[in-house]
């Protein structure tokens, strides 16, 4: 049972479909054994009925006369051969006076004249019952259970008496010949027709089953291998497989989703979480780091100008101050008065850029579509800036290019950044803007950091897509409408 | 001509028969007819009512019309103008050994005017003693000495008369018959069936029948003829060769008005 329920469906369908073949063949075959026998029962017992009653009226006479060589030839024709139907010829027969003794038979040494059938038991008791029925000159049938043979009697009458009968035995046995060959044409029939439909149901399952396994394979491998389950291959049809192809097509599309969003927000949680560790460190610095400044300064303008001490406290200066600097560009403030931002900043930009551009052989082109100011803190919007057409310029190829596009659109400013040449690489994306991150031998790893602060701090959106040969940074910030 | 033929010979050889009517009108110069019944009592009733001309009859009927019936030829068996009466018995069985030991049984005659197939058992059980009609169970006839050994053979009668020329020829036309019956008993020799003619028959006429019958054996076709009939040939024959048969023939009917 499990085994059957477990199988394939590419073995199913041809099973069941030469199951269904056998089947209907075994039905038809009985039907037709059965309609067969019935069809050759009545045959012969029409037959025996009209050979009964033919012998019965031709051996009237030679009864009469006691001719029994008469007789003898007369049921010895009846017994001829029918090769087309051996059922049809007697197996014996019996002329019986009234007394059921025989007056002649076909077999004399078994039936000898004068004996009684009776004599042999079995069946031929049985029809000396049935001779004594109701009405004496009717034609009976007679088909004792234990007897392979079965019997036709006709009375012999002559003016209404009875002068004996003719009973006919036919073979039960001669109908199995026929039935046998009716089974074996069957099962011939049915072969063919099964050599036929084999290779026909194969295929048959092989198409219907196929869009199955396909999708069975599919689901198999969705959990763990998402990208690979080929949604390509699924079969697009508007029947039952096709609309359950669609919605699997559908599921593993919210699946990718959903797995994409949450890793967005593991990225982003993360990167808030690095956020305000090192806002937090950075306090905590700042303040220290501002009374020895000041200290440092204080002993400068009043100290008594000990070389040594001044070249002591210089060196001091210098590291406090490049503290100070790292510290800053972690702790990215944008509540400071700024002037707004405006077209020009970004022409200002590219004249920066011009000569790293120069160097790598890089074109930087532009496409600009500001007409006015916007509301937002020029400083950090040329910074972000800045520092997306570093990152793209460096990763340009040798004579490649960069684009800058900056455009408005329903109250948001719209930033992209693209470069052909190196890409970013899938396992570098979820740490892409963490502080500390660079690939690069030179630089700091703050830039995209600082990026990242800077937008998230002005309520804006980052994306990256990044492909071999092409990667684009979007941005997109918010801003009010100008009062 | 008519001549009527009876079982006395394998009458049913149908091929043959044509053959031989073919002969005896090339020999005779006019047309013949053969006339077969089912019995030698029609054939005998046929030559006395002057319906046909010639008959091969059994010696029995012939006795008895002795008077009225021209003797034409007698035909010759292994050289000699006899034959016997077999009573035969079913080859299976061993047991019986005389016609004694038939007693009770079933018994096959061939036709109530045949000497070999009738008269000869009638005249052996009256002779023994016996009553013929009530020594057997049954007895019937087949109107054919080929049909006792028929009978005699599928066992539907226990025992038989027949024609001992006729069996012997059929042990030699169809072997598988004869060797479903057994001899117990051969006659003594008594004339074989004989041609004979009506008595009102012209001299003449008689005598031409009889000269091509007696000159059957010197012509080539009529010998290869008298080949398929196992015969020799045919002599003129005397009335007297049947007093054998004549005197069963008074035993038995003497027993007959005895009774």
């Amino acid at each position: 049972m499990i085994f059957r329920r477990d199988l394939s469906l590419r073995w199913k369908i041809p099973l069941r479909v030469m199951g269904a073949v056998l089947g209907t063949a075994i039905a038809v075959t009985a039907a037709l054994v059965v309609w067969e026998y019935d069809e050759m029962r009545q045959n012969l017992e029409g037959h025996a009925k009209s050979l009964g009653r033919v012998l019965s009226n031709t051996l009237v006479a030679p009864v009469l006369h006691d001719d029994i060589w008469r007789s003898y030839e007369i049921i010895q024709s009846a017994r001829e051969t029918y090769p087309a139907a051996p059922e049809l010829q007697a197996e014996i027969v019996l002329v019986t006076d009234s007394d059921y003794r025989v007056f002649v038979s076909s077999r004399p040494r078994e039936f000898p004249i004068g004996a009684s059938p009776a004599m042999r038991g079995g069946a031929y008791a049985e029809l000396r019952a049935g001779l004594s029925g109701s009405d004496p000159v009717a034609q009976r049938v007679l088909e004792p259970a234990d007897s392979p043979l079965y019997f036709v009697m006709t009375p012999l009458v002559a003016d209404g008496v009875a002068l004996g009968h003719v009973i006919l035995g036919y073979s039960k046995v001669s109908f199995v010949p026929r039935f046998v060959g009716l089974v074996k044409r069957a099962a011939l029939v049915t072969l063919l027709v099964l050599l036929l439909i084999v290779p026909v149901s194969w295929i048959w399952a092989a198409r219907t089953g196929a869009p199955l396994l396909q999708l069975a394979e599919a689901m198999r491998r969705l959990p763990g291998e998402l990208e690979s389950s080929s949604l390509a291959d699924l079969p697009y049809s508007r029947d039952e497989i096709g609309q359950l192809s669609e919605a699997f097509r559908r599921l593993v599309g919210e699946l990718k989703q959903k797995q994409e969003l949450e890793g967005q927000m593991l990225v982003s949680e993360r990167l808030a979480a690095v956020g305000r560790l090192t806002a937090g460190i950075a306090h905590e610095i700042n303040n220290p780091l501002g009374g020895m400044l000041t200290a440092i300064n204080t002993y400068r303008r009043h100290g008594n100008g000990d070389p040594l001490a001044t070249q002591t406290m210089s060196l001091l200066e210098r590291g406090l101050t490049q503290i100070k600097h790292t510290v800053a560009a972690l702790l990215v403030e944008t509540k400071m008065q700024d002037r707004s931002f405006a077209a020009q900043d970004i022409d200002d930009l590219l004249t920066l850029v011009e000569s790293e551009a120069h160097a790598r052989n890089v074109t930087v082109r532009a496409d600009v579509r500001l007409d006015e100011a916007l509301p937002l803190p020029a400083t950090l919007i040329r910074q972000i800036i800045l520092n997306l057409l570093l990152n793209a310029i460096d990763a340009a190829e040798q004579g490649g290019r960069v684009e800058l596009l900056a455009t408005l659109d329903n109250q948001r400013l719209k930033l992209a950044v693209k470069n052909d040449g190196l890409h970013v690489p899938q396992d570098r994306m979820d740490t892409l803007f963490e502080p500390f991150s660079t690939t690069r031998e030179q630089g700091h790893g703050l830039g995209l950091w600082i990026v990242y602060q800077i937008v998230r701090q002005l309520n804006g959106e980052l994306s990256v897509a990044s492909e071999p040969g092409f990667t684009t940074f979007d941005i997109e910030i918010p801003y009010d409408q100008p009062a | 001509m008519r001549i009527g033929l009876t079982p006395v010979f394998l009458d049913d050889q149908v091929g043959f028969l044509g053959q031989w009517r073919a002969w005896l009108e090339k020999k005779l110069g006019r047309s013949v007819v053969f006339v077969q019944r089912g019995s030698y009592r029609e054939i005998v009733d046929l030559l006395r009512s002057g319906k046909i001309d010639f008959a091969w009859l059994c010696g029995y009927p012939y006795i008895r019309h002795r008077r009225e019936f021209g003797l034409v030829a007698v035909p010759l068996w292994r050289g000699q103008p006899l034959y016997q009466s077999y009573l035969i018995v079913p080859a299976g069985d061993l047991r019986t050994h005389s016609l004694a030991d038939l007693r009770g049984k079933i018994f096959a005659y061939s036709d109530p005017d045949s000497n070999s197939g009738f008269l000869y058992p009638q005249f052996l059980l009256t002779s023994q003693g016996e009553n013929p009609a009530t020594f057997f169970s049954r007895s019937f006839f087949t109107w054919a000495h080929r049909k006792v050994v028929e009978a005699v053979g599928i066992g539907l009668a226990d025992g038989g008369a027949v024609d001992g020329y006729v069996w012997e020829t059929l042990s030699e036309v169809r072997p598988d018959l004869t060797r479903a019956t057994r001899i117990i008993d051969r006659s003594s020799q008594f004339g074989h069936p004989p041609f004979v003619a009506r008595g009102d028959i012209p001299n003449g006429e008689l005598k031409r029948f009889q000269s091509v019958l007696l000159g059957m054996a010197d012509d080539p076709e009529g010998s290869e003829l008298l080949g398929r009939l196992r015969l020799d040939g045919f002599a003129a024959g005397q009335p007297t060769l049947f007093d054998g048969i004549a005197k069963m023939a008074e035993r038995v009917s003497g027993r007959m008005m005895r009774k």
